[in-house]
């Protein structure tokens, strides 16, 4: 189960240029092996802490802590990131996509080579290596993005709301996809989401935001066990969750006040 | 894995099935039947095809029609107005003439164009490089483009020997829209592609070439297309304007020499070349256009239905 903290968030601001406050005070411990969502309404800053967390973008205010050292048992660089779009070179092939954070940290080719291959079968694409991003669907293209993230083998994943403009059966299957890469990668991930369902059924821990300024609400454990599944979604104890989740979404909306 | 590809993947060579899955007849028609019946679409496409080439050349056939019938029945001199027929025939016999100084403003045009595919992304990626550098020359390269080269042409033939000149007015009018094209495609980048090659420590030179150059391409080749003509046009303008000088043998300088000869049938067959040589190098450029994108992006994909 979750140990050893990862990296902090601690009392992390964030003015935009243009004056908005987006984060105040925002405190944030992510372990290591958790399946973390933040779950928040629109304009709560979410995906402004993710892109903290990331390094896209400086906190005006507080300080992003990592806690442990780099883990020199895995290959690749800290950190994966997926985004909302699929977010792929439109000019070059899936394969070519994947290979990109390898590419540009001048890996060997011959490794690359390897590792894009076993990224590919993760997601389940290894027959479309040599398709255009154009030629997939919505779903294909997604799971060509986590794939482009997973290859360097990140300590974190940081997802932001990657599977909000698929349909509800392909993200789903994407969801599960997801948990059961999670597990065999023993990687930790941030999700950001804004759906109830979504976040109780993947993360172990649904941290709660409310808007105006962003900051944590309140947190939730989700403490069923993993390999979870159909049964879980369609379980008393997933639907006992995701009221729980529902309430303390509704509160923070109350708590964000109106835009 | 269940999620199927859209229709235009490239594992459907044949786009019948697919296009039986989304659109075809309700299931009581009858598989069968449905297969081989061909999609209704591709026999409009055909003809819609026929028509376009059809058309434009019945009315280029039935104006030459005209031209020839008024030449003869009014009995118009050569000299005013020569029939179709002379100028093509003007054509043939001046073949050798024609051909070498087609040639000479066909390798002008390529040069200038060249020279201004160079300069225009060569400069565009300098400017997206270097704030300074582009708020320090932009202001000239607007200058450059909207002074007419008609008025420029004479100036550069005093100071540079002719060849060079006529070389420099094709440059002049081409560079511009390559500069002006290549430049909004390297500002186009998305912007999460640009955070991702950040997120893994991408170098400035790996954005250039992996990220803001690919990107840029559609636009770059758009600015070409542009360019292609106009270099065509410059070469033509320089030489005119060098006509007067008289020691140019380039296609428009035949052209002007042909008018101080009243040898209007030449005039109308040089002209001809050129407007020949215009339309070759915007095929050619649509092409190269064509098999540059065709794999990715929107502009060179054929549309599904």
């Amino acid at each position: 189960m979750p140990s050893a903290p990862l990296v902090a968030l601690r009392g992390v601001g964030k003015v935009f240029p243009t004056g908005t406050q987006a984060l105040a005070g925002l405190d944030l411990e992510i372990r290591q092996g958790e399946f973390v969502a933040l779950l928040g309404p629109s304009g709560c800053g979410k995906s402004t802490a993710l892109r903290i967390v990331a390094g896209l973008s400086e906190p005006t205010d507080g300080v992003v802590e990592w806690l442990s050292p780099a883990d020199e048992t895995r290959s690749g660089n800290r950190l994966g990131f997926v985004f909302q779009e699929p977010t792929l070179m439109p000019w070059a092939s899936v394969f070519t996509n994947v290979l990109l954070p390898l590419d540009l940290q001048h890996k060997s080719a011959a490794n690359s080579a390897e590792r894009v291959s076993a990224a590919l079968d993760r997601v389940g694409l290894t027959a479309f290596r040599h398709a255009y991003p154009r030629e997939l669907s919505g779903g294909m293209r997604m799971r060509v993005s986590i794939a482009r993230a997973l290859v360097t083998e990140p300590e974190l994943l940081l997802m932001d709301e990657p599977f909000a403009a698929l349909d509800e059966i392909t993200r789903f299957k994407l969801n599960d996809d997801l948990l059961r890469m999670w597990q065999a990668l023993r990687t930790t991930v941030v999700f950001v989401t804004h759906s109830v369902f979504e976040s109780v059924y993947l993360s172990s821990r649904v941290v709660v935001m409310a808007a105006r300024p962003g900051r944590v609400f309140t947190e939730l454990a989700i403490d069923a066990p993993y390999p979870r599944d159909q049964n879980f979604r369609t379980s008393p104890e997933y639907a006992a969750h995701c009221r729980r989740a529902s309430e303390a979404l509704a509160q923070a909306i109350a708590a964000g006040g109106e835009p | 894995m269940s999620d199927l590809p859209p229709a235009h993947s490239r594992e459907s060579g044949n786009p019948l099935p697919q296009y039986q899955q989304r659109t075809g007849p309700p299931l009581s028609r009858g598989t069968t039947e449905a297969h081989i019946r061909p999609p209704p679409t591709s026999l409009h496409e055909r003809r819609d095809r026929a028509l376009r080439i059809a058309l434009p050349i019945a009315v280029l056939a039935l104006g030459l029609l005209i031209w020839e019938m008024a030449v003869r029945i009014e009995d118009v001199p050569p000299y005013v107005l020569p029939a179709p027929g002379l100028i093509l025939q003007t054509l043939v016999a001046d073949w050798a003439l024609l051909s070498n100084s087609l040639l000479v403003t066909l390798v002008t045009t390529l040069e200038g164009f060249l020279l201004a595919a160079a300069g225009g992304v060569g400069i565009a990626v300098l400017f997206n490089q270097s704030r300074l550098v582009e708020y320090s020359l932009y202001p000239y390269a607007v200058i450059l483009q909207v002074t007419p080269v008609v008025a420029v042409a004479p100036l550069l033939l005093i100071y540079l020997p002719q060849q060079a000149a006529v070389l420099a007015c094709a440059w002049i009018v081409a560079f511009f829209p390559v500069l002006a094209n290549a430049t909004l495609g390297l500002n186009s980048v998305d912007r999460n592609l640009a955070d991702l090659f950040s997120l893994y420590g991408a170098s400035r030179g790996q954005v250039l070439w992996r990220l803001k150059l690919p990107s840029a391409l559609p636009y770059i080749l758009g600015g070409l297309r542009i360019a292609g003509g106009l270099s065509l046009i410059g070469a033509v303008v320089a030489e005119i304007a060098a006509g007067a000088a008289g020691a140019g043998s380039g296609l428009a300088y035949r052209i002007a020499e042909s008018g101080y000869r009243l040898n209007i049938p030449r005039m109308f067959a040089a002209l001809l070349l050129l407007s020949a040589a215009g339309i070759v190098i915007f095929y050619l450029l649509s092409l190269v256009n064509y098999l540059a994108l065709r794999h990715w992006h929107e502009s060179a994909l054929r549309p599904e239905r």
